[in-house]
């Protein structure tokens, strides 16, 4: 029985490539994002282990906002330097060097531009060469104005010892500097993970980069010999108390290479996403090919039956099959998606600078690939290995004449699933709490399993309708007949391109929703004529220097200014984000906020306003008293005292500029609104605007139109990304295409041969075929369209009360597109089933029995 | 009987010292063996001979479905060999007919479609009368909107003999058409195909191994090891029958000659 199923699964390579290969496709994206974030993983762990690997232990001042679990590293708390010598006193202690070390150094180019560091633009005193920094050229750094830059930096903005260097520092306007010296980490490294490093003097880092005098944000403690280091951060924590967070080198390490892994789970997560998708796809495929498979060897079968095979041999012979294409499709479907994560991984690592861990061979990734691999081929094949099971050994002696099964079955298993989950969506979409997520996800998944579970009942008209458009030609009749000849085939191989375009359109139809929202919203609420921000680069916000904004408000082009600064605080004992006006009359002004109730023409230290929507959610009324705890570490209760009506940018806590000023990182205005006055040409107005700013490489003004344009351009970057992984997804699917076409034309030999002999041209033959493969893509592609538009605009509905917008735009022009695509993508899928049906044989085929 | 008289100069087929070598040295067999034949305008000609004796091979050589290794078909006077496959394509338009033993219908077509299939896949339409006559004919009326399944197997016959005639061709090559029919279906089909002969005129070839079935026939010719050795007019099924249990005979005496076919 064993061997009977190896020489048929071997007697049909092609067919045992095709579904190979969908399991291949489907395994790749689970084994490629893991192992990309396992190498991406272990490469940072081994960046901050170098980085603290001096390090017995390290102090810092605790901030209130500070989270090192998520990410946020904005909030720095300096410490006087007199902590240090109470440090030094501390049992254990043999040395303590306090540094200054933190991001908000940028460097302006040769270009003019700020050099760009995803990884950090940091700026700190310089503290001499130690065990890890050593200097390569010129010298320490000893005048105000003389720094010590790292070599990475060095070459990427290609400066020398000498050179003058512009620099916006953290607590600092734009500044010249002259490099003094380059320097180096141990073991001949230009930076840490791609990271700018600019080393002023200790009092000039102080001043420039924390904003006083005297200060620290770290002091480095080395213990003397015999002391553990956990012994040394006991001994200090007891001494300094509880203001203080004392960590050893390890738990640095440690707790920084967990804040990335946490930001490297969701990065998984996005590509499992992807992964799950292909495994549905893939579903569709291998499920297929199976019936394709049982249903030709109905005869090899019944014989087997025939002969005393039972039925549980039979499931056995299916299923061993399907375990073969499992652990071949896992095993290659691993390896390529290895390839895919190391190729990943080192074009992170060279775009960042930083020194790759090399590939490792996660287990993680190799049990979840074979496990899903074999586990989905295995599942998929359930269904026809029982089909197999049923085939009567009568069979055996019968024309095996494939019988049209009557869809009743399926069209109501069709409509249950689908009603259950159109069910689970709009109870995910109603909000149902934590379960929203899953309930949506569920929701999405049932439907589209439904949707293709109906396919086979609604393929009849529509595939006659399609059809109807290739038949004025004969091959054209043929073909479209062909492809309603077997409704269930049809229906499955249009099922598997159905998902992948149905998905496709669905965020289409979110993403252009949002962004014509967005672009409505601009238009509506925002009185401003110009706009003037920066693109953020790294943790600290690009600001507008004081001098400029005082410049444009005085600019004779300009009616009201509007400057706006924003910081993460925490509210009541949670983090949330709050921003303040410097004048709220003119920030009101544009953004046409007018009063819901108390006042709201002014804020003083002490008070806040919020908007209608906020206030509802929160139940704050007029009087309402909140605990704000600043960055810089103080805590103040401020009273509401007036709520204005809700817009698409303005919502939230708004406080007095003076409490801004006071506690904020940066209360510098990170964007100002400028409204022109009348009869002034805008272009005229961003001109001015744009000679304010001619020195600040940070920011730049866009018209309300330009604003408008360049949100909405990234929705479009941000759907071409999500749509090239979905067209992988499609990818496995027009495999499935290929399978069932190829499939049907060898069932149709001896009708081919037929045709050819009276008269068929190899050409027809051709469009024949072609026909057949667009049609049935057409009908997936246009089932999908309609699901997928659906699936978007019930979210869109859905989310109108959480995001602030209902109305759904369909995105036409990318609809067409997928049209005209799945015209291409069938035509070239019937490619290879064509040419195998040109270049049949005509008398062979006629004798094809 | 005969109503036709033949003449050499009325030939609807022929094929000129036919060779026709499958494989090479051990291997090789030898499936026509110089083969020349005429087959006149107007008749029913049976070819018959044991499995083996290359009367198949004949038969689609003389279509233009299979090449010669050497030697020459024609088609009325056109030359079939060396023909591209578009102008073999063009000459199964226009001058060939098929009819085949497992019918070979196109089960998505109603019966009307697959008659008329030749003629729309060539872009011609049918004459209406001569497609009036041969719908009687072959008595399907009643049954045109039927779909094949829908039919028994002496009804699909049927229709693939009106297939093959609604285009009028030159000759029509009919491979054991009755080899998958009762005997009384079978003897309707090859009345059918007699009248369709006596009564317009259409040339029909006739690969058999029923004698029966080459008694309908205005002509038998034998083959035997890739040679035509006898033939018979006007032929009864006893005298067809003791000529094949002749050829039988030559075929036991020399059992281990190459088998081809």
């Amino acid at each position: 029985m064993l061997r009977a199923t190896l020489k048929s699964l071997l007697a049909r390579k092609l067919r045992l490539i095709l579904s190979t290969l969908a399991v291949v496709l489907s395994v790749m994206f689970v084994s490629g994002s893991l192992v990309l974030t396992d190498t991406l993983g272990r490469t940072f762990d081994n960046v901050f282990s170098n980085i603290y690997s001096f390090t017995d232990v390290q102090v810092s001042a605790k901030s209130a906002t500070a989270d090192a679990a998520s990410g946020n590293s904005q909030a720095i708390l300096p410490m006087p330097a007199a902590d240090v010598d109470r440090i030094k006193k501390i049992d254990g202690v043999k040395s303590a060097t306090g540094s200054v070390f933190v991001t908000g150094a940028r460097v302006i180019g040769k270009n003019g531009k700020v050099v760009i560091s995803q990884s950090g633009q940091f700026g700190g005193s310089w503290t001499g060469e130690d065990e890890l920094t050593k200097l390569i050229a010129g010298r320490e750094p000893s005048a105000p104005d003389e720094i010590v830059i790292n070599n990475g930096l060095a070459k990427q903005a290609k400066f020398n010892v000498g050179d003058s260097v512009d620099i916006i520092a953290r607590a600092e306007a734009r500044k010249t500097y002259k490099v003094a010296g380059i320097m180096q980490y141990t073991g001949n490294r230009d930076s840490m993970a791609g990271e700018t490093t600019v080393l002023f003097t200790v009092p000039v880092a102080q001043q420039v980069m924390l904003g006083e005098k005297d200060v620290f944000n770290v002091v480095d403690v080395r213990g003397q010999p015999g002391v553990s280091d956990d012994q040394l951060r006991d001994n200090i924590k007891a001494a300094l108390g509880p203001d203080y967070t004392v960590q050893t080198g390890e738990e640095l390490s440690k707790a920084s290479s967990e804040a990335i892994r946490g930001l490297l789970k969701y990065f998984n997560y996005f590509f499992l996403g992807f992964g799950t998708i292909a495994l549905l796809v893939g579903v569709f495929l291998i499920l297929n090919t199976f019936s394709i498979i049982v249903s030709q060897r109905t005869q090899e079968l019944a014989l087997l039956r025939a002969m005393g095979a039972s039925r549980w041999q039979i499931i056995r012979s299916v299923l061993i099959e399907a375990l073969l294409i499992g652990i071949v499709g896992s095993l290659f479907g691993f390896l390529v998606g290895m390839g895919l994560g190391a190729l990943g991984a080192s074009a992170f690592t060279s775009l960042a600078s930083m020194e790759s861990a090399g590939l490792g061979l996660p287990v993680a990734a190799i049990v979840t690939s074979f496990a899903i691999g074999i586990l989905v081929t295995m599942i998929s094949a359930v269904l026809p290995a029982i089909k197999a099971a049923r085939v009567a050994p009568i069979a055996a002696m019968r024309d095996a004449a494939a019988t049209d099964k009557p869809l009743t079955g399926i069209t109501i298993a069709g409509g249950v699933v689908t009603a259950a989950g159109i069910g689970f969506l709009s109870w995910g979409l109603a909000g149902a709490g934590d379960a929203t997520l899953l309930l949506v996800f569920g929701g999405v998944l049932l439907t589209l399993v439904g949707v293709a579970l109906l396919a086979p009942m609604i393929s009849r008209p529509l595939v006659a309708g399609l059809g109807a458009v290739f038949s004025w030609s004969v091959p054209g009749r043929l073909g479209r007949r062909n492809s309603s000849r077997n409704p269930r085939r049809t229906a499955i191989t249009a099922g598997a391109v159905m998902v992948g375009i149905a998905i496709i359109t669905m965020i289409s139809t979110i993403f252009s929703s949002l962004s014509t929202a967005i672009g409505e919203s601009v238009e509506k609420d925002l009185q401003a004529d110009l706009i003037v921000y920066g693109q953020q680069t790294s943790d600290v916000p690009p600001v507008i220097q004081p001098g400029e904004l005082e410049q444009i408000k005085a600019l004779p082009q300009a009616q009201t200014v509007a400057a706006v600064t924003y910081d993460m605080v925490q509210l009541d004992g949670k983090q949330d984000f709050v921003f303040a006006y410097d004048d709220v009359a003119a920030g009101a002004a544009v953004l046409k906020l007018r009063t819901v109730a108390g006042r709201t023409d002014r804020l003083d230290s002490g008070e806040f306003m919020t908007d209608e929507k906020t206030a509802k959610d929160r139940k704050y009324t007029v009087g309402t008293t909140i605990k704000v705890t600043f960055a810089k570490g103080q805590t103040k209760t401020l009273t509401l005292v007036g709520i204005t009506n809700s817009t698409t940018n303005g919502n939230g806590i708004l406080i007095s500029n003076t409490d801004a000023q006071a506690g904020f990182q940066f209360p510098q205005p990170i964007q100002a609104m400028v409204k022109v006055k009348d009869g002034v040409a805008v272009p005229d107005a961003k001109a001015a605007v744009e000679g304010v700013l001619k020195d600040n490489p940070e920011v730049s003004v866009q018209t309300k139109e330009e604003l408008v344009g360049s949100s909405q351009q990234q929705f479009d970057v941000a759907l071409v990304i999500v749509q090239v992984l979905l067209f992988i997804a499609l990818g496995i699917s027009v495999l499935g295409v290929i399978n069932t076409l190829l499939l049907s034309v060898i069932e149709r030999t001896r009708e081919l041969g037929m045709l050819r002999a009276i008269g068929l041209r190899r050409r027809q033959t051709w469009s024949m075929v072609t026909i057949e493969s667009v049609v049935i893509t057409l009908f997936g592609t246009v089932l999908g369209l309609v699901v997928g538009a659906g699936l978007g605009a019930a979210t869109v509905t859905a989310l109108k009360s959480v995001i602030g917008f209902g109305a759904v735009t369909l995105p036409w022009g990318y609809m067409v597109a997928y049209i005209i695509g799945a015209v291409i993508v069938g035509a070239v899928a019937g490619l290879i089933p064509a040419v195998r049906a040109v270049r049949l044989n005509v008398l062979n085929a006629i004798a094809y029995e | 009987m005969t109503t036709t008289v033949t003449t050499g100069q009325a030939v609807a087929a022929r094929a000129v010292d036919v060779w026709k070598v499958y494989g090479s040295g051990e291997a090789q067999v030898i499936a026509l063996h110089g083969v020349s034949v005429e087959l006149e305008r107007g008749q029913f000609t049976a070819i018959m001979g044991p499995s083996g004796s290359g009367k198949s091979t004949l038969m689609h050589t003389l279509a233009g479905l299979d090449s010669v290794t050497r030697g020459e078909i024609f088609i009325g006077d056109t030359r079939l060999t060396g023909m591209s496959d578009g102008d073999l394509t063009n000459l199964r338009r226009t001058k060939v007919g098929f009819i085949f033993q497992q019918f070979n219908l196109l089960p998505t077509l109603t019966a009307e479609e697959n008659i008329l299939l030749p003629l729309s896949i060539a872009g011609r339409k049918a004459d209406p009368k001569w497609y009036e006559t041969v719908i009687d004919t072959v008595g399907l009326r009643d049954r045109l909107k039927h779909r094949p399944s829908q039919l028994s197997g002496g009804q699909q016959q049927r229709v693939a003999c009106a297939r093959a005639l609604v285009s009028r061709p030159e000759v029509i090559f009919a491979d054991e058409p009755t080899g998958n029919l009762d005997s009384r279906s079978g003897a309707e089909v090859l009345s059918f195909l007699r009248n369709s002969v006596r009564e317009y005129g259409q040339t029909i070839v006739m690969v058999t191994h029923d004698p029966n079935a080459a008694s309908y026939a205005d002509r038998v010719i034998f083959l035997a090891d890739g040679r035509i050795v006898d033939e018979l007019r006007s032929p009864s099924a006893d005298a067809v029958l003791d000529k094949l249990k002749g050829l039988d005979a030559r075929v036991e005496s020399a059992a281990d000659a190459p088998r081809a076919g």
